[in-house]
């Protein structure tokens, strides 16, 4: 691995609400606002959204894919903009440095317009 | 503080949510996924965790703005971790939307079961002046 490096992949090829409830399921993230129309319509939106978190947890499958399960030892995201059903997601890393036995990741998740949902930011060990 | 169990089982189905089938995370000392230790806030007791600072947020107007996790070593089924919680953080901002946003940054700390620290994690939630418009 060396700066400059990048790795990208479509991680979801069609986002579907059924994967939000299994990470509810799974997380034991119940709010409503990811699962229940009525619910996401009465706070305002135009119907349920991923969990940030779900979608940050595909984004760390994608940098373990690539870096190994055993060497992420910092893992940091920022929720930019809501994920949608019917959505695709891709997910992006680019090496910005590479110390002594570690390297510095830069994250990047948005879905086919180009359209910013997370960024963020790892240090593996290499 | 409360005993947090990390389990083989639950590992693998918090990785199959996250998309990922990696036999990694399907043995007996499996290591947890990157977002893993999120869990925690939602299975301990009300008011622990990073659901402290929360209790009084309206449901549809929070939104969770940035999340840090950091290892000192990696964590497997069979660690058990107990945890400590603060709010490192509180400050207003306005909205873009008309309205104040509240920002509540707090950071969990993992220690294992030799009493040594091995992870942090570090959350943002945002409650919205006022709900979304579509």
């Amino acid at each position: 691995m060396k700066q400059g490096d990048t790795h990208e992949k479509v991680m979801i090829e069609k986002v579907d609400r059924a994967m939000f409830v299994r990470y509810a399921g799974a997380s034991g993230d119940f709010n409503p606002i990811h699962w229940s129309e009525d619910f996401a319509k009465s706070a305002g939106y135009p119907t349920v959204f991923a969990q940030g978190m779900f979608t940050a947890g595909v984004l760390g499958t994608f940098l373990t894919d690539w870096v190994g399960e055993e060497n992420v030892r910092r893992f940091r995201t920022r929720f930019v903009g809501q994920v949608w059903p019917d959505e695709a997601i891709t997910c992006k890393a680019e090496v910005t440095s590479v110390g002594e036995g570690s390297a510095e990741v830069k994250l990047l998740v948005t879905n086919e317009k180009g359209e910013k949902k997370i960024d963020g930011d790892a240090t593996v060990i290499l | 503080m409360s005993d947090w169990h990390i389990e083989r089982g639950k590992i693998w189905e918090f990785a199959r949510a996250c998309l990922n089938s990696s036999d990694a995370y399907n043995k007996d000392d499996a290591v947890i996924p990157p977002t893993f230790p999120r869990t925690i806030s939602f299975w301990t007791q009300p008011g622990r965790g990073e659901t402290r600072g929360r209790e009084r947020m309206d449901m549809r107007r929070v939104l969770h703005g940035e999340q840090e996790f950091e290892y000192v070593r990696p964590l497997r089924a069979g660690d058990v971790l107990t945890t400590e919680s603060h709010v490192k953080e509180q400050y207003e901002k306005e909205g873009k939307r008309g309205g104040t946003m509240q920002f509540v940054v707090t950071e969990t700390v993992f220690k294992d079961q030799a009493g040594e620290v091995v992870a942090y994690a570090r959350g943002t939630t945002i409650q919205t002046g006022k709900p979304a418009t579509s």
